[in-house]
């Protein structure tokens, strides 16, 4: 499996890109993730309002929020979702929260 | 002379398993392996061979298919990933090629005597392996190719077969097994656990309550009538959401004694893209439920492979018939649906095209007066259930606007979403952009500003190709819009 080297550690991600051991999630390591994967110079309140919500939902649930649950509880639209993270709810901010790649017909 | 059999589909190899999803789903010789290095089993051949000879006795259709194709090229240029890549092995015939090469050599009379004159591969080896892994899975077993071919050879059950064989020797996909894994453990294809699944349904019943409609969900209640399957991307994704809600207000407006599962929490059937064992323990899992709750029939939502397992391969792989149901019949209108008195379940475009028909819904159309629909027809129910025209009827009825596409991509002849039989994952994104552009171009051309079509699969695809294309076109469910143009009770 790929590895991401982000301060002298090692990360193993999948092929694309999703963080393979979620354990070593950090906000310092989401920054970076960020950066190499979305292009994002630097994680604004509003996309720390996302992961937080999208990590804190998947500590109680074991599974990422559905769209509208996070579209509605951050206030923000799909369309500013995208604008926010590029490559969308998925595999934009779900990858930066350390979650794991969505499966099955999303 | 030898052609130039370049190979630009190549590129598109679908990832291989985790080898947790591998061990967890008891798949044969667990390992990590790369596209490079297959790392198969010392006897692999002989393994291939014996699964591909118990394929053959057991599915006569795949024999039938390997003797009858007379090589006309009918088929040749009505795949879309052969018309997006180029690669001759992207034409159908040739994809089933890769199959029947090796019946020739093997398995039959005219091979084993003549050799590669008769058709037959020169030898059993790797790269026979690494076409197989490469070419059938870039087929989307769509069966576009089967309605243009005289015979009427159906590609996707050689790439059924084929995969099936492919696994006996440990090869298989990472996003088909890792749903599999989550749906036969967790209940669903997205791993949507029970107490999130309920969550998502209160949460729907508050956002339906703040829109004035005083909606309940029900969940595993026993000795309801109906027990409703649907996909379990329909409580989660975007659009899917908007089609579930349309389903609610249905049941809601009708008053309708039904129930959702947690256990049979998932509609769709990625076992269909992998083997037939996985593809009937996920059928499997919605008639147990019913046994268990209890209920006289099903009814189904708005999918695709459900349909094609259901309708095409229920009766030959299951021991015994769902004879513990009911024959369906709608409570409302009093209709028996006899087409499915064998699989007991109904889809939600003939439950819904009946109740217009007999004016039991009050309906606004207007209320969709915004959009200009077309509709997609998706492949499963289109071709292999022949849902044609329940999902138009009811479109005709809901909404003021409603445009056909170019009869070249339409009803039987639909190009799917091309994200069908395992492809909806992102490492041949690019392959779909490409080869969903026939229909694209057609959709364009309608001048529709909504898409409407009946698969989750579908509603995941598609948005992604608008935002591709930059096309602002809305992708919806039927029901979608069926929601909005009812009239509250």
């Amino acid at each position: 499996m790929p590895e991401i080297e982000f301060k002298g550690q090692k990360y193993i991600v999948d092929e694309d890109g999703f963080l393979q051991e979620p354990e070593k999630w950090s906000p310092e390591l989401a920054e970076h993730m960020a950066k190499i994967y979305e292009g994002i110079d630097k994680l604004t309140d509003e996309h720390w309002k996302v992961i937080n919500f999208l990590r804190d939902y998947f500590k109680k649930y074991g599974i990422a929020p559905p769209i509208r649950i996070l579209c509605k509880t951050t206030g923000f639209s799909l369309q500013k979702i995208y604008e926010l993270f590029p490559s969308g709810p998925a595999n934009g901010a779900c990858k930066v929260a350390g979650l794991p790649k969505p499966t099955g017909c999303v | 002379m030898r052609l130039d059999f370049s190979n630009p589909g190549k590129k598109w190899k679908l990832y291989a398993s985790l080898l947790s999803d591998q061990k967890e789903l008891g798949l044969p010789f667990p390992r990590e392996w790369t596209h490079e290095n297959f790392k198969l089993p010392p006897n692999w051949r002989e393994i291939f061979l014996k699964n591909m000879e118990s394929v053959l006795k057991k599915y006569r259709s795949v024999r039938l298919f390997m003797d009858l194709c007379v090589h006309c090229g009918a088929c040749a240029d009505k795949c879309p990933f052969f018309l997006a890549t180029r690669d001759p092995h992207n034409m159908p015939v040739a994809r089933q090629d890769l199959f029947r090469s090796v019946y020739k050599k093997f398995f039959d009379a005219s091979g084993k005597l003549l050799g590669t004159t008769a058709g037959a591969v020169k030898d059993l080896d790797e790269k026979v392996v690494d076409d197989w892994y490469t070419y059938f899975y870039q087929c989307s077993e769509c069966r576009r190719c089967g309605v243009f071919c005289p015979y009427g050879i159906d590609t996707a059950e050689i790439t059924i077969a084929a995969r099936e064989v492919l696994l006996s020797i440990g090869l298989s996909t990472k996003s088909t097994t890792q749903s599999i894994n989550k749906c036969e453990f967790i209940g669903n294809h997205l791993g949507i656990p029970p107490a999130a699944m309920a969550n998502s349904l209160e949460f729907m019943e508050e956002e339906l309550r703040e829109e004035g409609w005083d909606v309940e969900i029900p969940l595993n209640k026993k000795g309801a009538e109906i027990l409703f399957v649907t996909p379990s991307a329909d409580y989660f994704g975007d659009p899917h959401w908007y089609t579930m809600k349309g389903y609610v207000k249905l049941f809601h407006v009708l008053d309708l004694d039904y129930t959702l599962s947690t256990y049979a929490s998932e509609g769709g059937n990625f076992g269909l893209f992998l083997s037939y064992e996985h593809m009937k323990k996920i059928n499997a899992k919605i008639y147990k439920e019913a046994k268990r709750l209890g209920v006289k029939w099903i009814l189904g939502g708005e999918c695709g492979h459900m349909y094609r397992v259901v309708h095409n391969f229920m009766g030959s792989i299951h021991e015994e018939p769902p004879d513990f149901l009911e024959e369906p019949v709608s409570p409302i209108t009093g209709t028996k649906f006899k087409n499915a008195v064998s699989t007991k379940m109904v889809h939600i475009c003939e439950f819904t095209a009946d109740l217009i028909k007999h004016g039991k819904l009050k309906l606004d159309p207007s209320k969709n007066d915004q959009y200009v629909v077309t509709y997609h027809d998706s492949c499963n129910p289109a071709r292999a259930m022949g849902l044609i025209e329940e999902p138009r009827y009811i479109l005709r009825h809901v909404c003021n606007h409603y445009v056909e596409l170019d009869p070249s991509v339409n009803r039987e002849r639909t190009i799917c979403c091309t994200a069908g039989g395992g492809l909806l994952t992102d490492e041949c994104l690019e392959l779909r952009y490409q080869a969903i552009k026939p229909k694209i171009d057609a959709i364009k051309r309608s001048g529709a500003n909504f898409l409407a079509l009946i698969c989750a699969i579908d509603k995941a695809a598609f948005p992604t190709y608008m935002r591709h294309y930059k096309l602002p076109i809305r992708v919806g469910g039927v029901h979608e819009l069926v929601g909005n143009a009812l009239v509250p009770p």
